[in-house]
């Protein structure tokens, strides 16, 4: 399935960093809501700012317009201060994006684990998971820890996890 | 006395100062001698002499032409002196005030006392006899080598010390100059202060002083460049002439704000006023004084300011919120305008078109597209679409 751009991509005020404190909020909004949706879509979990500059997300040729890298900037605090979004590097060169926060993948797992346990079966990992990393799912984990509905232990050989 | 020579009473590289006296009189030997009183200075190398009054008219002696020296008290009506004995001049000396002295000693009369330490420091410098083991790049003449005479500079050390003289001459120069500078500087304070107590004065009595006074007063300190404190009071009280002024702008703008869609950029009012008026022109900063004033007046027109500082006189009928809702119709009918395009579209200046657009903005109607194509206002989608 390609991905749908919102109507706003296709609108040039979009791409300027409003002035006016109000139209800023909405378009603000409209930025984040994109680059979630365009990760999720390609399942893309870290950024490269420097790379994002020319990905056709902040970079529309079609109409000729891209997003000043200031803007970007501020796109992504504002990704961050919701939590879908943390810095790499202190130079902010690199952060990794999460499209479904902690939170939401831990309760993802819970409930195929809740699943799988009822029916008994071999557990595969549905589709929704492949491509999860490894660092998303540890922190998804401790979310759920932190819930009170699993535990990390520490094996021999590894790591296992502990689901109440 | 005929042992000194004129001096510019600089000193030599190797050379310091040991001690200066003030009030000093010099002496002839028993006779006053035909100087004023003056500065005497005692360095490693000579004893110097000038007078207090004439910087210019300074003498020096070196210390090596004196043979022995010692005091002389004070009496009733006499200063302290001290009495120095010299040896013979060289043949070779440079010029002097004395051409020839019968006496072969000076005195040293002390006006102003002082002649204790000095007598003490020139018996440390005559015991020490630095000047032997520093020598000047230029030796002065002394009495045991009038044969040899005076050795001209040469060379290096010659230049160098041209140099430093000429340096020293151009210190004293610049520094003499801004010393007028700076005199001038405090009668210029003084002046200032008067003329604002002056005016100070004038608005307290506001009664008392005919108007007719006032305004000359006022115009005689705005000749001398100092802007009347009370003008800059709130258009309520601003002068008679602004007043009139008003009244009569308040004419002469009606039909031409109508022209043009009833706003004006305030160049393009002075610019207006004064090709009218031909002779007797207006300043720019008289026209905003009256200009502010249009509301008191209830003249039909006013004076705004927009945020980005640009004045414009507009008619009082005219409304900003019609223009703005015009504008947006303009620019959702266009899809999108730059001020320029705007500014045809409607027949306005581009600075006025611009501000519109900008209010218009700023009130959450348009957005902008700011790209190397330049800056471009659309409508605003953001708010209007979901």
């Amino acid at each position: 399935m390609s991905f749908e751009w919102p109507w706003q991509y296709n609108f040039p005020p979009f791409f300027t960093l409003q002035p006016n404190v109000d139209t800023r909020q909405k378009q603000l909004a409209a930025w984040c809501s994109l680059a979630l949706s365009y990760c999720r879509h390609h399942k893309l979990y870290t950024l490269d700012i420097m790379e994002v500059q020319e990905s056709p997300v902040f970079n529309h040729k079609n109409i000729d317009r891209k997003l000043s890298t200031e803007a970007i900037l501020i796109v992504f605090e504002e990704l961050r201060k919701k939590g879908n979004l943390e810095w790499l590097d202190k130079n902010k060169t690199q952060c990794l994006v999460m499209w479904r926060r902690p939170e939401e993948w831990g309760k993802l797992i819970y409930q195929w684990v809740s699943r799988s346990a009822m029916v008994n079966s071999c557990n595969t990992f549905p589709p929704e998971f492949h491509g999860l990393e490894e660092w998303m799912l540890i922190r998804s984990l401790q979310a759920l820890q932190t819930d009170g509905k699993a535990e990390v232990i520490t094996m021999d050989d590894g790591k296992g996890v502990k689901f109440f | 006395m005929d042992r000194f020579t004129w001096s510019n009473g600089l000193l030599e590289m190797n050379e310091t100062l040991v001690i200066q006296q003030r009030g000093v009189k010099l002496y002839d030997g028993e006779d006053k001698a035909k100087l004023d009183v003056g500065i005497a200075l005692l360095s490693t190398h000579q004893l110097i002499w000038r007078d207090l009054k004439n910087h210019e008219c300074c003498i020096a002696i070196p210390l090596s032409q004196i043979i022995y020296f010692e005091e002389q008290a004070a009496g009733i009506g006499k200063s302290a002196k001290i009495v120095v004995h010299l040896h013979a001049s060289p043949a070779n000396k440079e010029p002097g005030p004395y051409q020839q002295s019968k006496f072969s000693y000076f005195k040293l009369s002390f006006k102003e006392h002082g002649q204790i330490e000095f007598f003490r420091r020139l018996t440390e410098e005559l015991s020490q006899k630095r000047w032997e083991s520093t020598p000047m790049s230029q030796p002065i003449p002394t009495a045991t080598n009038s044969q040899t005479g005076r050795t001209r500079a040469v060379g290096i050390v010659g230049i160098e010390r041209k140099i430093e003289e000429r340096r020293k001459e151009t210190e004293k120069n610049i520094s003499e100059a801004f010393e007028d500078l700076s005199k001038l500087m405090v009668k210029a304070k003084e002046m200032v202060e008067l003329s604002r107590s002056i005016a100070n004065k004038i608005k307290d009595k506001q009664g008392d002083i005919t108007e007719d006074e006032t305004i000359r007063f006022k115009s005689y300190l705005l000749s001398m460049g100092i802007a009347n404190p009370v003008t800059r009071e709130t258009h309520g009280s601003g002068t008679h002439y602004h007043l009139q002024l008003a009244k009569q702008l308040g004419d002469i703008l009606l039909a031409p704000l109508e022209e043009r869609g009833g706003m004006m950029a305030l160049t393009e009012v002075y610019c207006l006023v004064n090709r009218a008026r031909g002779m007797e022109l207006l300043s720019p900063e008289d026209l905003v004084n009256a200009c502010k004033m249009f509301e008191s007046l209830k003249q039909p027109l006013r004076l705004r300011i927009f945020d980005s500082g640009v004045m414009v006189v507009q008619l009082q009928s005219h409304s900003e919120e019609e223009m703005i809702s015009s504008a947006l119709d303009n620019v959702t009918d266009k899809g999108s305008l730059t001020a320029e395009e705007f500014a045809k579209l409607l027949g306005l200046s581009v600075l006025l078109s611009k501000e519109r657009l900008l209010l218009a903005e700023k009130m959450g109607h348009l957005c902008r597209d700011d790209s190397v194509e330049g800056l471009r206002f659309y409508p605003n989608l953001f708010n209007s679409q979901a």
